[in-house]
């Protein structure tokens, strides 16, 4: 065959997110996913050894304890009885007293296990928690424009929830499971050898189903992880632009497509659970056939008189109990494998490398100055056209730039390089001559703030939201940012002022308010370069009038980047760049440049005319 | 007794489920008798056992053993397919449920009004529609059959002991009845516990949104240590919660495993004095133990059922706070037609505050009066928080008037249907959302059937030619499964999207904020064709966009308190200039 494993590395189909959504891995492929969920599976279980030994210990002497209760009942029928009879009834109080003991031990080290168990179910859950969320922080801004917020979500909520499900129940299952049937198979194995033998026979069509059902559930709870990532896709979507669904009449349409996922949904399921349906009930079928001959053995050997009656009762209690929690293993197996397919899909999630890698060797950068160097710097979106080709530009410490220029210029792609949304494909950015690749993150950002038309706001409250510019900030600083770019006044009128949720009472604040907001934090973070993407567009005129007054005082002692198709903003610049196709075409003050005959002599003249 | 009316309660709330479940009930049913079946077959096997251990064994008569063995295989068999046939039956109508209960949800959702959407966090509306249907839908299929089953078993099981003998049945009658008290006890417990975990579990799916919603912030800001932070403390109180949970489930366990423990040992010793009295045969003290083995399974069950049972209960509360959250908006009982369809939209005297406003404060709009004739062009203008949005969100019903009324043509705009109502005004928004479709799907988004010509009128009209340069052009799927756009380009789709759609009235929320002057020169002369003959009320805060319009109405303190034309406002109201003009003295010394 060719497809040897030298050239199916496979680094390129299953890697990371690559294919999460197919369901035809090939041997080396699905071994490869395999390993990747094994690996986390592993180091999230590495930590806890300690306490997993514990509670492995807890539950190997519970089950003893259980196990010795059918032991008893019969030394207690058999021994105990005939003793009775004779009027001795030490025997049959040996009986009674040693099942109440093994009674108490079982019940007391069964429920503190039940609390071990959850302590280890939660640590694990809690860590895979923050590992994802942590590493969705980090992956880059290009990841997360080509992968859906939704299947983030997905990975992080019902994927999660699945594992939570096989560690809320499912080790209680395997572990005590286990070993109750190991303890059962020695104890019967010591009572009565020969029905022994036939509870191992009985293993091997029991082998052969769960190798059937392990196949094939792999398949159908990995349909059923794509399915409803895909139904989180279309709920968080939908849920998102709720008032374009509602203006445009998309419900009715939007129905059908949901009720499409939800059918496919249902299909996974159904398909999932349905081999367990057939599973199931085939343990309970050899569980039985199994018990009948170990009466079929033990009656002819008791009839013959080479049996104690209360041997085959035992034996038969044990060979009933013995499949009992084979059952159980089987629903500890079912909530694996659902646990398994979400564990491929979160272990390839964090498998994904960072597109804009924090350095191995950060350098600090304490107090920046803030002096931008662009050398030879070339970008393109993914395999796209190049956007900037070969740029140079020097900004110095303290200047205001305005960067202007029509759509598609460049100017936002020059802004997300200079916050590290994106790294150059060549050359290097630096500030204050560190190359912003090898600049420690806390400082990169603690320097470089970027301030873009999109101002998102995060539940709690407006005040909250300022502080996120700076973390732990006091009221008085918060207030004092609000001020100074002119968001105090709205601010103060909401119904709980600064405390107000942005959910809530009266909370919801207008496109132009939401950038005030934004701008506080930026004023708030204070950092040695700033760059403003478009972040007035929203603002009405007054607004836009206090900002410009904050702008002053804010933009006084830093380096800014503002990019604006309002030119009212050029007035406070130092310096204007003109871009055209990913190049400086002009290059200014804006008093020279109004003054003259180029490009952007052209758009204030336009821009004065739209003012009137 | 408290406990009972809470027991009352969670019936009361699961039964609500039921009209979901109607058509899916006799599937149920016969899943459950098949359980039954199932269970009860469990049962006789030992009472076979019995049926031997007293005759052929005592007779050493080994031709007599064979039918018993038959049929303990032939129970067994059963006893299998009776367990399939329980799944099977089960299966369709419990998924069947669950899909009906998603879908019905979703349309809910999509029903209720905007202000719905406001106060509530969309993480907890994604938790009810995965999670806790999900668990609504396994205590359909497991919990609900086997608490009934196997309270039918155990109550089976009860008599078969009474026959057996009925000293020995007493005993164990009498000693689970502590069973009964600790579960009672349970309930207290855990199903608060098990409310407050499901909240918990919605508020951490509503941070994961947010941080990923926010990435481009946090990213800004390199805040991501900070968000970890913070859902580093919501997932430490759930996990809080869990164990919580976990030991109220310790608690409930330890009872249901000592109980029957000490119920054995009691019975032991009773059944052994009455063999040795000579009251009981040993074949009636093996299968005494041998049924109560069997019993064991279901009473320790009863713990995690009922675990299940509230945990669904809880997760139906929840559900149905969204089903039975009041809808404000809905269609009118007898809807109205508009017979001659002009497009003459006018606000009488209209009032509006949001829902949870202060209630000392004055309304947004108080009394807002305006009247737009078909064809014109009405600019609105105000200081931002002036209430400008909110206004165009009332025309579409996105939000209802508190006071006074909005009328299309002569007709109240709550009197039409809704659909009725947002196929004669199209909307762009402030933030334009794009949808995963392609920019044809999101353009024709309100007349998908368009042909190919109105299509590219409507994006030449937004000056949206860049879409022939995407990749697949205009079937490029754009939003967040495809690709992504500038804010200039989106806002020009989402012009693009309320032009196609040819309403008789367009609303404009600040349609030209990302467009830079040139592109807004070239919107602004296409656009002035359309709205040549389409009712247009258009959000300004530029001199550019309100020169769109054939008249400016100024809102100030919930009041339009001018209407007219922009360069007579502009002479004549001092507010209109501090509104819209920029030509502050600086500028003026700029240009001087």
């Amino acid at each position: 065959m060719s497809d040897t494993d030298s050239t199916l590395s496979g680094d390129s189909t299953v890697s990371g997110v690559t294919g999460e959504e197919r369901n035809d891995f090939n041997k080396v492929e699905s071994r490869q996913i395999r390993d990747r969920s094994l690996k986390l599976l592993n180091s999230l279980l590495r930590p806890l050894w300690a306490r997993t030994t514990l509670t492995i210990a807890v539950v190997v002497v519970s089950t003893a304890a259980q196990v010795a209760g059918p032991a008893i009942i019969a030394f207690g029928i058999d021994t105990g009885l005939p003793a009775a009879l004779d009027h001795r009834w030490i025997p049959l109080g040996l009986a009674v007293v040693g099942y109440l003991f093994t009674g108490i031990i079982g019940a007391v080290l069964i429920a503190w296990y039940t609390v071990l168990s959850a302590r280890i179910g939660q640590a694990i859950l809690f860590d895979l928690r923050k590992r994802v969320f942590r590493h969705t922080q980090r992956l880059s801004v290009e990841f997360h424009e080509t992968y859906t917020s939704g299947r983030i979500i997905a990975r992080q909520t019902s994927d999660l929830e699945s594992i939570r499900e096989l560690l809320d129940s499912g080790i209680n299952q395997l572990v005590q499971s286990g070993l109750y049937m190991l303890f059962i198979a020695i104890a019967l194995f010591l009572l009565d050898w020969k029905s022994g033998v036939v509870l191992v026979i009985a293993l091997v069509p029991l082998a052969f189903l769960t190798r059937w059902f392990a196949s094939r559930s792999q398949l159908a709870f990995r349909e059923t992880r794509v399915t409803s990532a895909r139904l989180i896709v279309q709920f968080v979507e939908t849920m998102t632009g709720i008032r374009a669904v509602k203006a445009f009449r998309k419900e009715k349409r939007n129905e059908t497509g949901f009720a499409g996922l939800v059918q496919d949904y249902r299909a996974a399921n159904v398909g999932a659970i349905k081999l367990f349906g057939v599973f199931d009930p085939g343990l309970v079928l050899i569980g039985n056939v199994a018990l009948a001959v170990v009466l079929l053995i033990g009656g002819l050997r008791v009839a013959a008189g080479g049996l104690e009656i209360g041997v085959l009762l035992a034996a038969l209690l044990y060979a009933r109990s013995f499949f009992a929690p084979a059952q159980e293993m089987a629903m500890f197996y079912n909530s694996y494998q659902a646990a398994a397919a979400s564990l491929e899909k979160i272990s390839g999630l964090l498998e994904e490398r960072p597109g804009v890698p924090d350095p191995t060797r950060p350098i600090d950068l304490w107090e920046a100055r803030g002096d931008l160097r662009f050398d030879g710097v070339e970008f393109g979106y993914g395999a796209g056209k190049v956007i900037l080709p070969n740029f140079d530009l020097e900004l110095l410490a303290g200047q205001t730039i305005a960067l202007v220029g029509s759509t598609g210029a460049g100017k936002s792609t020059l802004a997300k390089l200079v916050s590290r949304f994106y790294d150059p494909s060549k050359g290097t950015i630096s500030l204050d001559g560190v190359d912003l690749r090898m600049l420690h993150p806390k400082d990169l950002r603690r320097a470089i703030v970027m301030v873009t038309q999109e101002a998102y706001l995060f539940s709690g409250s407006v005040g909250e939201n300022i502080s996120l510019g700076k973390p732990g900030a006091s009221r008085d600083e918060i207030v004092g940012a609000a001020k100074a770019v002119g968001a105090h006044e709205f601010i103060s009128a909401l119904p709980d002022g600064y405390d107000t949720d942005v959910n809530k009472r009266g909370g919801r604040v207008s496109a132009g308010q939401r950038q005030l907001i934004s701008f506080a934090r930026a004023f708030l973070a204070d950092p040695s370069v700033l760059i403003l993407d478009e972040a007035t567009a929203s603002l009405d005129i007054p607004s836009e009038r206090l900002v410009q007054e904050g702008l002053q005082t804010l933009l006084a002692d830093r380096t800014a980047i503002i990019i604006a198709h309002r030119l009212s903003t050029v007035a406070i610049a130092d310096r204007v760049l003109v871009m055209e196709h990913g190049r400086i075409v002009e290059d200014g003050t804006p008093a020279d440049l109004i003054s003259g005959t180029g490009r952007f002599a052209h758009m204030h003249a336009a821009w004065r005319d739209s003012l009137v | 007794m408290p406990a009972g009316e809470k027991r009352q309660g969670t019936l009361a709330s699961m039964l609500r489920i039921y009209p979901y479940a109607k058509t899916a009930m006799p599937r149920l049913y016969l899943g459950m008798a098949a359980a039954l079946v199932a269970a009860v077959v469990a049962l006789v096997i030992p009472q076979v056992l019995r049926a031997l251990v007293d005759g052929p064994l005592q007779d050493g008569d080994s031709s007599q053993i064979w039918w018993p063995v038959v049929a303990v295989l032939g129970l067994g068999s059963l006893e299998a397919l009776m367990i399939w046939v329980r799944r099977a039956f089960v299966l369709q109508p419990a998924t069947g449920i669950e899909s009906r209960m998603r879908n019905a949800l979703y349309t809910r959702l999509q029903d209720l009004p905007v202000s719905f959407h406001d106060r509530w966090a969309s993480g907890q509306l994604l938790s009810r529609m995965l999670s806790d249907i999900n668990l609504v839908r396994r205590w359909l299929q497991f919990g609900l059959i086997l608490l009934v089953v196997n309270s039918l078993t155990i109550v089976v099981g009860l008599v078969f002991l009474l026959s057996i003998s009925w000293v020995l049945g007493l005993v164990f009658l009498v000693c689970s009845i502590p069973l009964w008290i600790f579960s009672y006890l349970f309930e207290n417990q855990y199903a608060a516990v098990a409310r407050r975990s499901q909240d918990q579990a919605g508020d951490l799916a509503t941070a994961v949104e947010e941080s990923v919603h926010g990435i481009r912030v946090l990213k800004a800001f390199g805040r991501g240590s900070y968000a970890l932070k913070g859902f580093a403390t919501q997932a430490e109180q759930l996990r809080g919660t869990e164990l919580a949970k976990a030991r109220a489930i310790a608690n409930i366990w330890f009872w249901l495993l000592l109980v029957p423990d000490v119920t054995f040992a009691i019975s032991l010793l009773a059944g052994v004095w009455l063999a040795a009295a000579g009251q009981l045969s040993v074949g009636q003290l093996v299968a005494f133990f041998a049924t109560a083995t069997v019993l064991r399974w279901p009473v320790e069950s009863i713990g995690f059922l009922l675990s299940m049972t509230f945990d669904a209960r809880s997760a139906t509360d929840r559900y149905f706070e969204i089903m039975e959250a009041p809808n404000t908006i809905v269609d009118p009982e007898h809807p109205k037609q508009i017979t001659q369809p002009e497009g003459r939209l006018v606000f009488h005297d209209v009032h509006f505050r949001y829902a949870d406003a202060a209630g000392d404060t004055a309304d947004l709009l108080d009394g807002v009066t305006l009247a737009i004739e078909p064809g014109e062009t009405m600019a609105v203008v105000g200081v931002t928080g002036s209430g400008k949005s909110s206004l165009t969100a009332l025309t579409t019903r996105l939000y209802d008037v508190t006071g006074g009324s909005i009328t299309l043509d002569g007709v109240d705009v709550r009197d039409l249907l809704r659909s009725d109502l947002r196929q004669r005004i199209a909307m762009a928004f402030e933030d334009a959302t794009l949808f995963s479709a392609s920019v044809r799907d999101n353009v024709l988004l309100g007349k998908p059937d368009s042909t190919d010509e109105e299509l590219s009128e409507a994006l030449d009209i937004a000056q949206a030619d860049f879409v022939f340069q995407l990749p697949n052009g205009i079937d490029t799927l754009i939003g967040e499964e495809g690709l992504s756009l500038s804010g200039g380009q989106r806002q020009r789709l989402a012009l693009a999207r309320a032009v196609a759609a040819r309403p008789q009235v367009l609303v404009l929320d600040d349609p030209l904020s990302a467009l830079d002057v040139d592109t807004e020169a070239l919107v602004e002369a296409a656009l002035r064709r359309v709205l040549a003959s389409t009712t247009a009320l258009v959000v300004a805060h530029r001199p550019s966009t309100v020169m769109l319009a054939d008249r400016v109405a100024l809102l100030e303190h919930g009041k339009i308190t001018a209407v007219g034309r922009h360069s007579e406002l502009l002479a004549t109201n001092e507010h209109y200039r501090f509104v819209i003009s920029s030509l502050d003295d600086e500028d003026e010394e700029l240009r001087a």
